[in-house]
């Protein structure tokens, strides 16, 4: 691989936090290239969604190099080269549907005309045509995420940041939107970082799964993930997914860890039953 | 068909209120109640139908009907407190604005945002009177300050909260867009206050007539509420239901204002119906 083409590019990253001299992140590297697919899994306290922080710029590496677009993380964020999704959509109540999208737009300073076109190309490439103008309240928490993701994607950013983004949808709206996910990736070409607890959605999605492990975080395994393009319905169907499944599964127990942490065990085996 | 109904619920309870004041008082004129040398009878205790009807009666000889001396008296402090209101709420944000975005400053200055209130205001009126009439201010403006001086304190508070209840996500958001302070103030810190800032205003709104009308005592304000109470005062023994009527009008004074801070939210606070305070 190239690692001048790397959109992402970590070098000896290491995370402590001051309370207790916690070790949170240890020997990071991982480069992720242009228009991959890359999830980051493993159980609670593994690091990943603070390592996808670290990508941002919203949380400062104590060591380590962290290269975003060929530049360091802190000129990345100021030029606007992400954009991030978060667990909960984050939208702002006393916003419209159009204006929460907007927001990014406006503070880069866009003319009125333009964030309108733009908003417009958003909402239907998110498909939540007719409800430009509700407040986040009255949609479901599926649409709601679909708000925020075109929120990201408002100013055409080369990386997509995403932590967990549907881990708090029930089961059949986390599928249609891994679906909708995939076609908005197929249709922007950008790359993505995709934190996550569910072993299916990492295969489903990716192009590469990276497998973390707690006490402290690290990269136990990475997998690839072959499988054909473009995904659909009938993917999750196939031999090799299930193969592809299991190998994530086992790099998971190989790096141990995650037996002792109960919660992220739990997670994982309700995530598998999803299958 | 909500209105209807809040209608006739106010209705009742009026009536009600009403039956309970004549019902006490009918009952302890008979049985001799007192509470001490407080004996209830028409001077301690009017009829509600000789307070009203006294609103109807001349304020004195030939004058005019007490309603319109008090209708004007109203006007006269309604702009005091509007003044201060105004006044108290914007240096109470801006208090609080500058409070939020330093520790520091919160911990030096906000023991004397607190110590200030627990001044007598009857003590300071007199002295705000002097300080700003020696600065040629006319004293309508003086009587404001004194109303401000109650309005501020609960805004700068709940200011301070409402802009710290910003949601840390919406803020790390903000941070991934490379927002500075003021952006982040404008865009999210700001509306997320609203809903507190509009709990505050409430109280502000009642406590800005009342501060008027303390300020009106010593800055010897003619024509507002506060005269007609001391001027009331006096002719208490021949004439109580006088003054009965003046607080009558400064409740519902104090009541117009609050209910104009709670049209305003209507109009400016949009959310989730659950989440307005």
């Amino acid at each position: 691989m190239n690692a001048d083409a790397a959109v992402v590019s970590l070098k000896g990253v290491r995370k402590e936090f001051d309370r207790g001299g916690v070790v949170a992140l240890q020997d990071i590297d991982l480069d992720v290239q242009a228009g991959e697919f890359v999830s980051l899994i493993g159980p609670s306290g593994c690091g990943k969604s603070t390592l996808l922080r670290i990508v941002g710029d919203l949380i400062r590496p104590t060591a380590g190099d962290v290269v975003v677009n060929g530049k360091p993380a802190h000129q990345a964020r100021l030029d606007r080269d992400y954009g991030i999704v978060f667990q909960d959509a984050v939208l702002f109540d006393w916003r419209t549907v159009e204006k929460n999208i907007g927001l990014p737009l406006e503070l880069t300073g866009w003319s009125r005309q333009r964030r309108a076109d733009r908003v417009h190309e958003l909402i239907e490439l998110v498909e939540l045509s007719g409800f430009e103008r509700n407040h986040p309240w009255q949609l479901s928490g599926g649409m709601q995420q679909r708000v925020a993701i075109a929120r990201a994607l408002s100013f055409e950013p080369a990386l997509l940041l995403m932590d967990e983004p549907f881990g708090a949808l029930d089961e059949m709206t986390r599928e249609r939107m891994n679906l909708e996910l995939l076609r908005i990736w197929d249709q922007t070409r950008s790359t993505v970082i995709f934190v996550t607890h569910s072993i299916a959605e990492a295969v489903f999605l990716s192009t590469r799964v990276v497998v973390m492990s707690p006490r402290p975080g690290r990269i136990t395994g990475v997998v690839d993930v072959d499988l054909p393009q473009p995904r659909g319905v009938e993917t999750r169907e196939q031999p090799r997914f299930a193969e592809l499944v299991r190998d994530v599964r086992r790099t998971l127990r190989r790096g141990g860890g995650f037996e002792a942490d109960e919660a992220g065990e739990d997670e994982l085996i309700v995530a598998e039953e999803g299958l | 068909m909500a209105t209807a109904r809040q209608g006739g619920l106010l209705l009742a309870v009026l009536g009600v209120l009403w039956g309970f004041w004549e019902l006490f008082k009918w009952a302890a004129e008979e049985t001799g109640f007192h509470l001490g040398r407080f004996f209830v009878n028409d001077r301690t205790f009017p009829h509600i139908h000789d307070i009203l009807g006294t609103l109807a009666e001349p304020s004195r000889r030939n004058g005019p009907m007490l309603i319109e001396v008090l209708r004007d008296a109203a006007f006269v402090t309604a702009k005091e407190a509007a003044a201060g209101f105004a006044l108290g709420a914007s240096v109470g944000f801006l208090i609080g604005v500058v409070l939020v975005h330093s520790r520091l400053l919160q911990r030096g200055i906000l023991p004397y945002i607190v110590a200030s209130q627990t001044v007598p205001i009857l003590a300071v009126a007199p002295m705000v009177v002097v300080w700003t009439g020696s600065r040629g201010l006319p004293t309508w403006f003086s009587v404001a300050v004194i109303a401000a001086f109650l309005t501020f304190f609960p805004v700068t508070i709940n200011t301070l909260r409402g802009l710290s209840s910003a949601d840390p996500r919406a803020l790390e958001l903000m941070r991934s867009y490379a927002a500075g302070r003021l952006r982040v103030l404008l865009k999210v810190r700001i509306p997320a206050s609203l809903p507190y800032l509009f709990a505050a205003l409430k109280i502000s709104a009642t406590a800005s007539v009342v501060g008027a009308i303390i300020g009106e005592l010593p800055a010897s304000v003619g024509g507002g509420l506060g005269n007609a109470i001391l001027n009331f005062n006096q002719y208490y023994a021949s004439a109580p239901e006088r003054l009965w009527a003046t607080n009558l009008i400064a409740a519902a004074l104090g009541i117009a204002f609050f209910l104009a801070v709670v049209a305003a939210e209507r109009i400016v606070v949009r959310r989730a119906p659950e989440h307005v305070a």
